[in-house]
């Protein structure tokens, strides 16, 4: 078997540049798409895309055991989101973005970009891909692209998912709001783009912090877990309000600016600063993952 | 050559340590230093002298009366570096202290700042004259010379301060009538303050003189407090005083428009007695006047003119110092009107006005915090020029703002403000016309004005109106003509009219014209609660007969959005106002024609929001460049490191030069080996645990950085990533594979990830060596040790890699499966191709390689040959009866050595010399020969290593 292999390796003219194998070229490993396919065959993105699906419905189901009480909301002028959930699509899918955009989009982009390493070098197939080689740089920018992707379509499934069974169930409605006047179905439209939009580079932030703990750790649930913790500290410091102007350093305190994006006129100051602090640190958060990465020893 | 090892590894050390101390400290620093930035404690730059002063006023200047001052200086003031001064007035109600924080602002921009309490207020003597001329002017005229006095004092001439006056509200008029008084004023900058306070308190909106207005007796009776309570106490009038009731004068900042609270606040005895239970502090013509107005409900004309001695209206052309009004949109006390009756009159005798309305007001307090630092910004640019001297001049530029919603964030309002080139007076510059139509309709006048419609409560506030919470009408005693809904937006600056139809039985009606914005739910919101009150004489019985009459309504900045109608509602009481007592029954029709609402084409002024915008660009852009620029560097590495090919080592598969790894810890896995492996070779790497061959096949995959030293793949310098590395099929530190797959889908998908031709990966072969049958299906995590090391093989060999490298990879295997691997990996090593096997079984080098290496404590001890090492060696161990004889006989024999190591016996060199003959040699010589040994090197430099070392190594 040798024999025949080394004749045909002769006849391909043997060695591309650099000394490497034919048909071996940096800029070809590790396909985008063997790495979504790497990922789509595990069960926690499965599980975690499907979740995407379900929650829409389980919430529909809920709105479906009206008991008529008249609980109230906490009184403050965002509240009606909840009050309106039931409106119309839009508004429906608004309020299933606004319950989960606090935690549960957080835990699965901080799954998702978080374990995306760490669990590579945990069952040591990380070792083996960078022998084939992969260029570091590469691995992670595909590791990093393929764990966005994956975060934008879990965000995208949550909304279509809402849109899709909220138009189904509640009717394509106007887009309402007590901060705005009554937005015609078109324009609600886009601006619930803008406000996916918004949140999904707000989780750049989450999707950085986990990548870089998933590069700097072996163990994938202290990756995700450390993100999310560290989420959460992040949200608790900007309830305190005597630390006044360093809580605009948090990378959770313009979280919840894309609410601005659904007032009439649309809001954008706060947008554009919770987008320069989320940029700013997802950036600070993979330039870090990559400096560390390209330098560190794998000896997982 | 190489500098000293201890040296080399302190250096190091000290490296690792240095770097993780700068990197803790940067980061300590940086929090350190944002913790200060945030709470950084204001330094004392500058000085306040309290003190309680005696000037004379009063219509011939000879009335004594005690005055609270405090004058702040800033701290490097002196006679040889004057300051420019202000002249800070408070609030109706207030005292010094609350312009305090202002004043301190004012400070700290280089103004020496005279704040003082007003008479009839706080610890001052004296009576409220409401800023009479003859005394609260004329007590800031004599403060004028107190300042004028004090070295410190910039002066434009003897006696003649360099001064400007800073006021809000009661402080505002003061400030209006001192400049029209007093030519020393050099700038002044009134805020929320009124043109003709008879007109303010006596409104009527089409136009009347202010005896035939509708008295505002909400606001009148908040200001004379609790409506005739005054013996309270010295202070005088209290009812309102307790909460502060005055919009939210809570915000600490520059010279906010902040009305002062409710009168009496201070807690001073008033020297003078105040003798009058119903009057309190004030003087008693301003007493008399309002208790005639607040028991009638009109105002004679000596009450009008009492008041109009203390509004600043007459007395607007002699105005000369530059003026800034500051007026708010959220006032029903003092609105926008006012601002723009003051602006018109300043103007018209020559003197630079600007204008800026903000979105507070007496209701809606300092604002969101866009509108407050616009309106410090304006107030300092202001004085800077015309008090101080600095800046160009500021120019005569309209700015105002208009809630834009709730923030997001902190749930405050949001202000947009915009700017125009002139100021278009609360008309306009451009109009929309919107028609209303409506019923004509009966409406009843409640009895005393009770029950009344709520348009707006002091001090509610902005929110309020927004919010829709308090306005309501009463049902029969309002009519409502509404519009279509818009089919655009409409930016409404200005004050809108309409006309309406009255009739009424007494010939005469009080009626209150509102405009409501109502959204397509039904919702309505009158804008900031304000509402025109007309006085309609001469009416007639019938609505045929009655003629339209235009109504101005108040001015406000408000969006009416597409979809919105227009509400305009005339109603017959409201609780601010005063109404006739009769009952009576109006009929009221719509006046024909459209409402009129004025607009203003506002640019927008850039906030901080642009800067952060353009910060947002900024940023995007560097991330931009500093990608392009770290993967050129990258790129531009790449390619210098890749170029050269090692003449010497071109066809060897595997050449490592001086190889040394040390750790972080400074712990040396492999200090120096060096070895070759050629075509055709299947080299062991021998060792015992820890001895560092792990380490070496890492540092060979481009797992880790080596600290020193070369590894040449094929004559290419071997570093982590470098292509070469693809003709490398490796095992190293056993299988890694995905345990959701299967073992063909994790072969596949290892494949995949190479980038390779399908075709070159030679998955059958790979499956044969595998040998895992039908398993290769099942996944991996149910695999036992055997069969993912047999997988792990297979993958290595994916693609029949010129060179193999297999760490330990009998590990696991039966011992069928081992007698297999070593012939597939014998097979393997034969064209050209060469294998490195790492063990630490002797026996497994011994019977697979062609070639050992044996390694310890990170060092080479023995290479070359297995048959050379492992097999009949020319070195023999003799066991002889006489070890000193045999040393003599064996020397004499040609070309035999003794080796001077060998305990017990002779370790000796035949050189060729057959062994039988050496015997024969010894026996001859009478000497006994116990044992006759041939030596392996292999063995004895392997176990001895192994013996000394298998315990307490670490893992190298």
């Amino acid at each position: 078997m040798a024999g025949s292999s080394v004749g045909s390796r002769d006849a391909a003219g043997a060695v591309g540049p650099g000394g490497a194998a034919a048909g071996y070229r940096p800029s070809a490993t590790l396909p985008f798409a063997a790495e979504f396919r790497r990922q789509a065959s595990r069960r926690r993105t499965q599980l975690a895309l499907g979740f995407m699906v379900l929650l829409p419905l389980i919430i529909l189901i809920a709105f479906q055991f009206d008991s008529g009480g008249d609980d109230d909301n906490g009184r403050n002028e965002f509240a009606s989101l909840v009050d309106l959930a039931t409106s119309g699509g839009l508004n429906f899918t608004l309020f299933s973005i606004f319950v989960s955009a606090s935690f549960l989009l957080v835990v699965v982009v901080a799954l998702v970009c978080g374990d995306t390493v760490a669990s590579e070098a945990s069952w040591g197939s990380l070792r083996y891909l960078l022998a084939i080689p992969v260029p570091r740089a590469r691995l992670l920018t595909v590791k990093l692209l393929v764990a966005l992707a994956y975060s934008g379509l879990a965000l995208l499934l949550l909304a279509g998912t809402a849109l899709l069974a909220g138009t189904l169930r509640y009717g394509w409605s106007p887009l309402r709001s007590q901060v705005s006047a009554e937005l015609a179905p078109g324009e609600g439209l886009l601006r619930l783009l803008a406000v996916l939009g918004y949140l999904a580079i707000v989780l750049l932030v989450v999707a950085g912090l986990a990548f870089l703990l998933s590069v700097t750790t072996d163990a994938a649930l202290g990756a995700v877990g450390g993100a999310v913790l560290l989420w959460i500290l992040s949200s608790i410091l900007d309830q305190i309000t005597a630390l006044g102007g360093l809580r605009a350093f948090l990378p959770t305190h313009y979280s919840s600016a894309w609410l601005g994006l659904l007032s009439t006129p649309v809001q954008t100051d706060d947008v554009v600063r919770g987008t320069i602090s989320a940029v700013g640190y997802a950036t600070l958060f993979w330039g870090l993952a990559f400096w560390r990465f390209t330098r560190k020893d794998v000896t997982s | 050559m190489r500098s000293p090892l201890s040296a080399a590894r302190v250096r190091r050390a000290l490296a690792t340590r240095r770097r993780r101390v700068v990197a803790a400290s940067v980061a300590v620093v940086l929090v350190a230093a944002a913790a200060l930035w945030a709470a950084r404690p204001q330094p004392a730059d500058f000085r306040a002298e309290p003190a309680m002063v005696t000037v004379r006023s009063g219509p011939a200047g000879d009335q004594p009366v005690d005055l609270d001052t405090t004058l702040y200086l800033p701290a490097d003031a002196s006679a040889g570096r004057k300051v420019p001064a202000v002249l800070l007035a408070h609030g109706f109600g207030g005292t010094k202290e609350s312009v305090r924080p202002d004043a301190e602002d004012l400070v700290r921009r280089g103004y020496a700042v005279l704040t003082w309490t007003a008479r009839g207020f706080g610890r001052s003597g004296g009576e409220i004259h409401l800023d009479s001329p003859d005394y609260e002017v004329r007590d800031a005229a004599r403060l004028l010379d107190r300042l004028a006095a004090r070295p410190e004092i910039r002066t434009d001439a003897a006696g003649d301060p360099r001064v400007g006056v800073v006021g809000g509200s009661y402080g505002g008029g003061l400030a209006l009538l001192l400049a029209a008084q007093d030519p020393r004023v050099d700038a002044i900058v009134p805020m929320i303050t009124w043109n003709d306070l008879s007109r303010a308190f006596l409104p009527e909106s089409t136009g009347r003189a202010p005896t035939e207005g509708v008295f505002k007796k909400g606001w009148a009776g908040i200001f004379f407090g609790g409506g005739g309570s005054a013996g309270s106490g010295p202070a005088g009038i209290s009812g309102t005083t307790a909460a502060q009731p005055q919009g939210a004068p809570a915000s600490a900042g520059a010279p906010s428009p902040r009305p002062g609270a409710g009168p009496g606040t201070g807690s001073g005895r008033a020297p003078a007695g105040a003798a009058d239970p119903s009057c309190g502090r004030f003087a008693a013509d301003v007493c008399a006047a309002y208790l005639r107005i607040a028991t009638t409900g009109r105002a004679d004309q000596a009450a009008v003119d009492l008041l109009r001695r203390s509004s600043p209206a007459g007395v607007l052309d002699r105005i000369k110092a530059p003026t800034l009004l500051v007026q708010g949109e959220a006032d029903t006390l003092f609105p926008l009107a006012e601002a723009d009756a003051n602006a018109r009159g300043i103007a018209a005798a020559g003197t630079p006005v600007r204008v800026a309305w903000f979105t507070g007001g007496h209701d809606g307090g300092a604002g969101p915090t866009s509108d407050s630092d616009r309106v410090k910004f304006l107030t300092a640019q202001w004085l800077d020029h015309y008090v101080k001297g600095d800046g160009a001049a500021p120019g005569d530029g309209f700015t105002f703002s208009r809630i834009a919603g709730f923030d997001a964030l902190d749930r405050g309002l949001v202000a947009t403000g915009y700017r125009t080139a002139d100021y278009p007076g609360v008309t306009g510059d451009a109009r929309r016309e919107v028609q209303v139509t409506g019923p004509t309709q009966q409406i009843a006048n409640p009895p005393n004005g009770n029950p009344a419609a709520i348009s707006a409560v002091p001090f509610a506030g902005a929110l309020g109106s927004l919010l829709n919470g308090v306005a309501g009408d009463i049902p029969g005693q309002h009519v409502r003509f509404e519009s279509a809904p818009l089919d655009e937006a409409v930016d409404v600056v200005g004050a809108p009219t309409v006309r309406i139809r009255a009739a009424s039985p007494t010939g005469e009606a009080v009626l209150f014209v509102k405009l409501y914005d109502v959204d397509p739910a039904g919702a309505a919101t009158l804008p900031d609660g304000l509402v025109a009150p007309v006085r309609l004489t001469g009416l007639p019985k019938t609505i045929d007969a009655a003629q339209p009459v235009p109504v101005t309504l108040p001015a406000i900045v408000r969006r009416i959005e597409a979809g919105h109608r227009l509400r305009i509602v005339v109603a017959t009481s409201d609780q601010a106002y005063a109404t006739p007592p009769e009952p009576t029954v109006y009929t009221v029709a719509p006046g024909g024609g459209p409402v009129t609402l004025p607009t203003v084409d506002g640019e927008p002024i850039p906030t901080t929001a642009t800067v952060w915008r353009w910060v947002l660009a900024g940023l995007l852009a560097a991330i931009a460049v500093g990608l392009v620029v770290v993967v050129l560097v990258a790129r531009r590495r790449h390619r210098r490191q890749d170029s050269s090919v090692h003449p010497e080592y071109a066809g060897i598969p595997l050449a490592v030069r001086q190889l040394r790894k040390e750790y972080a810890d400074g712990f040396v896995a492999v200090s120096n080996v060096d070895f070759e492996v050629h075509p055709g070779q299947v080299v062991g790497l021998l060792g015992p645990n820890g001895a560092g061959k792990t380490t070496t096949l890492r540092v060979l995959m481009g797992l880790t950085q080596p600290t020193a030293g070369e590894i040449y793949v094929f004559g290419h310098r071997l570093v982590p990533g470098s292509p070469v590395l693809s003709r490398i099929g490796a095992l190293v530190e056993g299988p890694g594979f995905l345990p959701h797959l299967s073992g063909l889908e994790n072969l596949k998908a290892y494949w995949r990830a190479t980038g390779r031709p399908w075709a070159d990966a030679h998955f059958d072969e790979a499956l044969e060596i595998a040998g895992l049958g039908s398993s290769v299906h099942r996944r991996t995590k149910n695999y036992s040790h055997g069969m993912r090391q047999r997988l792990a093989i297979a993958q290595a060999m994916l693609g029949l890699p010129e060179l193999l490298v297999l760490d330990e990879p009998t590990d696991g295997l039966d011992p069928p499966q081992i007698a297999e691997m070593r012939r597939v990996l014998q097979r393997y090593a034969t064209d050209g191709r060469a294998v490195l096997v790492s063990s630490h079984l002797l026996a497994e080098v011994e019977q697979t390689c062609t070639h050992a290496v044996v390694v310890n404590k990170g060092r080479i001890v023995a290479s070359g040959p297995v048959e050379e090492i492992v097999g009949d060696s020319p070195s023999v161990l003799f066991e002889v009866t006489d070890p000193a004889a045999a040393r003599t006989v064996l020397d004499r024999l040609h070309g035999v050595r003794v080796l001077p190591d060998g305990d017990g016996g002779l370790v000796v060199d035949t050189n060729g010399t057959a062994r039988s003959e050496v015997v024969a040699e010894l026996v001859r010589a009478g000497i006994g020969v116990d044992r006759v040994v041939p030596r392996r090197r292999l063995e004895d430099a392997f176990l001895a290593l192994v013996g000394e070392n298998s315990r307490g190594s670490g893992d190298r």
